[in-house]
């Protein structure tokens, strides 16, 4: 198993040093009972970012701004989604909720059905069995991160007085995207990133930290006004980016009659230094 | 049905086959026309109100004996169906004319079909004339008497009939009247687009890990299929034969201004449709032409067993959703389609006075000027 892990970590450090931007470590625990949890270590850089919420014009509905964030520090966060095994441990432990039944998982399936409460749980826990900082990435680190597998949902459809330009636009949009097999599949199905992570924007949605927000903008797009944080609803990020209420473990069935809801929910830890 | 009646029919079926010649006869001065049928949602070219007098009207369909998948997670169920679409293309006459259905049951097939028709006089529905087993085919011409939409299905006897039907085997006829559709005062109804959605129940079993089975052999589906047939809860209820088989790029079109009717079809269970941002202008709830439709309806009610026809003027663009308003039906089962309107807002019709934004401390928002 060892011998394994060090010929994958091999592999990316090569990929890695290629790029010259991330390099990997391996954070053994104390505890015999767990496994390692391989991070990737992404350098500082400056990048786009598109700001995750509703934001607004003059009351009506635009894109969110696209910003430049400049990172200072390195980024350390799991090479792959925490798969249904790793939670388990977590299960038994009683310090996580048991996953729906019937969903069923191979030891290397990452986990799928969980809730913001899950995933914030599994990081206590985590934190607590590795005497680390462990915890969900905000939406900022998990584009950052992503690379060029994050996915740009902006419409860059002009502000309309009718409400239906956007509404067909972003329905034109998801009807594009192709219906993914939703089944989860073993680590690794969906390939790296630039960086070395495994399975960005496959068919599992990731749960970040950052609160759902409401933004007016002014006419050249800086905030005209404070946002209004909505906590209850967390951004989701993957194929298309969601935002969805923490305590739901399924979001398939959407809620809404029309847009596209996340295939599964799990996620990922990024390590706090 | 008793085994006498079926050896009785059948022995009509025997002695019918060997007077009527294969070719149907000529014993009607009329004029012949031969209709292509298209697959639902989609409608063959007819005319509204009938240019000219009856006609013997020609329609072939196969029966097709193929897989189908009907999920989004690929389960499959061994479908049957006519002409190879969920469900069975809408076929449209007038009243009066004749309907001459040529039944095709290819060698390749393994069961024997039939269709009966709610529209037909007699015979049960034709289906006792029409019994076609595996490289056979059959005629049958029957009179338009009245107008409607109407139902046909396949009822080849016993639990075949139910299963046949769960399978697939259900379409509709539309009979105009000759003068077209009529409001209650007499005003011609014109539509500008026509769909058709026929919505059917299926039953998949589950396997041990509390997932859908998939199947491809009836021999095999079937007796498992009936277990959960006979509890009366279906796994799914789709509009097309599939989840999601009419949103996305398969949304239904439509444009502001535009009138559409749609038809709407149920075999087995009551459905009721609801156009979620619209209405039913005029709704022929029953589906039966005669009687005059009801206006500015929410949601109407399918009978199952039945079909029904609403016209709706589009007025407002964006996404409608049109589904069964058995919400748990259309939401986690898939009873649900998508109109796909393009066109000027009207803002005397809807306005968002104030978007969603916190709640000021007087707690009266403020109307956003234009």
């Amino acid at each position: 198993m060892l011998t394994l892990k060090l010929k994958r970590i091999m592999k990316i450090g090569v990929f890695a040093a290629s790029f010259g931007v991330a390099s990997t470590s391996i954070v053994m625990s104390s505890s015999a009972q767990l496994d390692s949890f391989e991070t990737v270590d992404i350098a500082p850089r400056a990048f786009a970012y598109r700001m995750a919420g509703d934001f607004s014009q003059a009351g009506r509905p635009v894109d969110a701004p696209l910003v430049s964030v400049a990172r200072t520090s390195v980024l350390h966060i799991m090479k792959q989604q925490v798969t249904a095994a790793e939670y388990d441990r977590c299960v038994v432990e009683a310090k996580c909720m048991p996953r729906p039944s019937s969903e069923s998982s191979g030891p290397n399936l990452p986990v799928v059905q969980t809730s913001w409460e899950d995933a914030t749980a599994y990081a206590s826990w985590l934190s607590r069995k590795t005497g680390e900082r462990w915890r969900l990435p905000t939406d900022e680190e998990w584009v950052f991160a992503a690379g060029s597998r994050f996915h740009d949902d902006a419409l860059l459809v002009a502000a309309s007085r009718d409400p239906s330009v956007r509404w067909l636009a972003r329905y034109e949009k998801e009807s594009e995207q192709e219906a993914l097999d939703q089944r989860p599949r073993p680590t690794g199905a969906f390939g790296t990133n630039e960086y070395g992570l495994l399975d960005l924007s496959g068919n599992i949605w990731e749960w970040t930290n950052t609160c759902f927000i409401r933004q007016s903008l002014d006419a050249v797009g800086k905030p005209a006004a404070a946002s209004i944080a909505n906590c209850g609803v967390r951004v989701v990020e993957g194929e298309h980016r969601t935002f969805v209420t923490d305590f739901i473990r399924d979001a398939r069935g959407g809620g809404c009659a029309v847009g596209k809801p996340p295939s599964n929910l799990g996620f990922r830890l990024v390590r706090e230094e | 049905m008793t085994k006498k009646l079926w050896a009785y029919l059948a022995a009509i079926v025997i002695a019918a086959s060997a007077v009527v010649p294969v070719q149907a006869e000529a014993d009607l001065k009329l004029p012949r026309e031969r209709v292509t049928l298209v697959a639902p949602p989609f409608v063959h070219a007819h005319e509204q109100v009938a240019k000219s007098g009856p006609k013997i009207i020609e329609f072939k369909m196969m029966v097709v004996e193929k897989p189908i998948v009907i999920d989004e997670v690929g389960t499959t169920i061994p479908g049957f169906s006519y002409n190879g679409s969920i469900p069975g293309p809408l076929m449209v006459v007038h009243e009066g004319d004749y309907v001459e259905v040529n039944l095709v049951n290819p060698a390749t097939n393994t069961m024997t079909h039939t269709i009966d028709f709610h529209a037909a006089t007699g015979a049960l529905g034709g289906a006792a004339l029409m019994m076609v087993n595996p490289g056979e085919q059959a005629m049958l011409r029957w009179k338009a008497t009245r107008a409607g939409v109407f139902l046909y299905h396949c009822a080849p006897g016993g639990s075949m009939t139910p299963l046949h039907v769960i399978s697939g085997m259900s379409g509709a006829v539309m009979v105009l009247p000759r003068e077209g559709l009529r409001d209650k005062s007499g005003k011609l109804l014109h539509y500008d687009r026509i769909y058709y959605i026929g919505e059917n129940d299926f039953y998949v079993p589950r396997g041990d890990d509390g997932k859908f089975q998939s199947f491809t052999d009836a021999s095999d589906y079937f007796p498992k299929t009936l277990e959960l047939v006979r509890k009366l809860i279906p796994t799914h209820v789709v509009f097309e034969g599939k989840v999601g088989a009419l949103t996305g790029k398969n949304a239904l079109l439509a444009k502001v201004g535009e009138t559409v009717l749609i038809v709407h079809s149920q075999a087995n269970r009551d459905s009721r449709p609801h156009l979620i941002g619209g209405h039913g202008d005029y709704v022929w709830e029953t589906g039966k032409f005669h009687n005059p439709p009801e206006k500015d309806l929410e949601t109407w009610f399918i009978r199952g067993g039945s079909a029904g026809a609403a016209l709706y003027t589009f007025r407002q663009p964006g996404i409608y959703v049109y589904l069964n308003h058995m919400l748990v039906e259309a939401v986690e089962l898939g009873a649900l389609a998508h109109f796909k309107v393009e066109g000027q807002w009207n803002d005397d019709l809807m306005k968002q006075v104030s978007p969603p934004g916190p709640i000021p401390p007087d707690g009266i928002p403020q109307a956003k000027a234009n």
